[in-house]
């Protein structure tokens, strides 16, 4: 009944001639980190291997520096139950064009801690995780419950997944201002064996959020003949409800000669207009027992949201507005290799064997109705569309025992 | 603008009572599979295993969804093939 009523107010809100949605991507980082560690260990009726996984990583792009360590513990407790906990910080500096353009370059930080459970009874796994993320203006918390199951002689493995999340956005500077959001995910996924060589997965996901869905500081821009640049800004206005749906399939096939290919195709859209596709492929290759090594490319399309305008012929517009680069339509490719070097530990220790890994993307974005304000001499709204590149670095160990 | 028609918690309830239903039925004791559990080497190697670097896969996803519109199925493939 709920789901239905927000369908509802969806739909009351797109037959409004302004009608359309959309939230900020600032907020996911979240959501998105706490459903992909819970993922990687709930698509198998099998305990996750016990392991150790410190990492840096690093993205340099856009104007932005982001980095921070990672820290992964996992260990089983009998045969039948397996604890996790994960440790997280992203320290943040520098400015992007959007920050450059209305407000100044600023630093802060984003930590975030998550502990789970996993318990298996013969062919079913069950989850719990518990993750909280703390920023100076932006405190989440979320929780994520998923079961498992093989089927047939283990050749199907299937998998549910429920999360829910709740925000609570701050604003620097404005101590009063306090917004709350709240987040469900439904998910399932199916894994298939095909032959002794081929893995297929189809995995879909349901999400919808309710409240505030805005960034704070983010801004659009209107024509202002009075102003010495001929536009100015004011603030976003988001509405209050989103709901998106993606579906995604995914292949591996092992090849003879102890490498493997991998394919994945997304397809995603929401309530507020975006639509997106996304293909992946991969070549994973091996040298001796000791070094892999992965090639892949990924291209992300996406069409932009309804409401979504680079410049507004008047202020107040239209009910809601927004200038995110982030809903606009834009593409990006990426190219990526990652570095994996294996050592095997003596039967008698404890520690089974060790890997030291580094993972590199570069990653090209191009828009195609985001201008770049921060060009000069040139006409309001025929600005160069803006397009920028990014680097992205994860240089991790893992102990396996 | 797309209406939204499934209910995904009614599909969910459906799949849920298919799991149970198998559960109960002990189906899966009786298959024969395909693929027999002594063929399954290949399927076991990491290197077939999308999630083979879960920490790095998050903070992926994660870098990704920043600055992407698009969420959600994530997943990918792994696993299936009762081997660890």
């Amino acid at each position: 009944m709920v789901q239905e009523a927000v369908v509802a107010v969806i739909r009351r809100k797109m037959a409004s001639p302004s009608g359309t949605v959309r939230k900020l991507p600032a907020r996911f980082i979240f959501a998105c980190f706490v459903l992909g560690l819970a993922a990687w260990q709930a698509f198998a009726a099998v305990l996750p291997q016990d392991r150790s996984d410190a990492m840096y990583h690093s993205y340099q792009g856009g104007g932005m520096s982001i980095d921070g360590p990672s820290i992964l513990l996992r260990k089983k407790i009998g045969n039948h139950v397996s604890v996790s906990a994960n440790y997280y910080v992203d320290t943040i500096s520098g400015a992007s064009i959007d920050v450059l353009a209305t407000a100044s370059p600023y630093a802060e930080e984003r930590t975030e801690n998550s502990v789970g459970v996993d318990f298996l009874h013969n062919k079913t796994l069950m989850s719990l995780n518990y993750t909280t993320s703390s920023e100076n203006d932006f405190e989440a918390k979320s929780i994520h419950f998923g079961v498992s199951q093989d089927f047939f002689g283990d050749l199907t493995t299937l998998t549910l997944g429920y999360s829910k999340g709740n925000d609570e956005v701050g604003k620097t500077g404005d101590d009063s201002f306090l917004e709350l959001a709240e987040r469900q995910n439904y998910q399932l996924g199916i894994t298939q064996v095909i032959t002794k060589n081929m893995i297929i997965g189809l995995s879909v996901e349901n999400i919808s959020d309710q409240g505030y869905l805005n960034n704070p500081y983010r801004s659009v821009r209107f024509l202002d003949a009075t102003s010495a640049r001929g536009y100015r800004f004011e603030t976003e206005v988001y509405p209050n409800t989103r709901r998106s749906n993606a579906a995604a399939i995914t292949a591996n096939y092992y090849l003879p000669y102890r490498a493997s290919v991998y394919g994945e195709a997304k397809m995603f859209s929401d309530s507020w207009g975006i639509e997106a596709n996304t293909v992946k492929l991969g070549y994973i290759h091996t040298f001796g027992e000791d070094w892999i090594v992965e090639l892949r490319a990924r291209h992300y399309q996406q069409d932009k949201a309804d409401f979504y305008q680079d410049l507004y012929t008047r202020s107040a517009e239209f009910n809601f507005r927004a200038r995110d680069k982030e809903m606009s339509t834009f593409n990006n490719l990426s190219l990526g290799v990652s570095l994996t070097y294996e050592f095997q530990f003596s039967a008698a220790n404890f520690f089974k064997k060790s890997t030291i890994n580094l993972d590199f993307d570069h990653v090209n974005y191009d828009y195609d109705d985001f201008r770049d304000v921060l060009a000069i001499d040139v006409p309001v709204g025929a600005e160069p569309l803006y397009a920028f590149s990014a680097n992205i670095t994860r240089l991790y160990v893992s102990l396996f025992y | 603008m797309k209406a939204i028609k499934a209910n995904p918690l009614r599909s969910l309830l459906l799949i849920m009572a298919f799991m149970t239903s198998m559960l109960t039925s002990g189906c899966s004791s009786t298959f024969e599979p395909w693929v027999k559990p002594y063929e399954r080497d290949n399927l076991a190697d990491p290197i077939m295993s999308m999630n083979r670097n879960p920490v790095s896969m998050s903070y992926t996803h994660h870098a990704n969804q920043a600055r992407e519109g698009a969420r959600g199925a994530e997943g990918g493939a792994g696993g299936g093939c009762g081997c660890n």
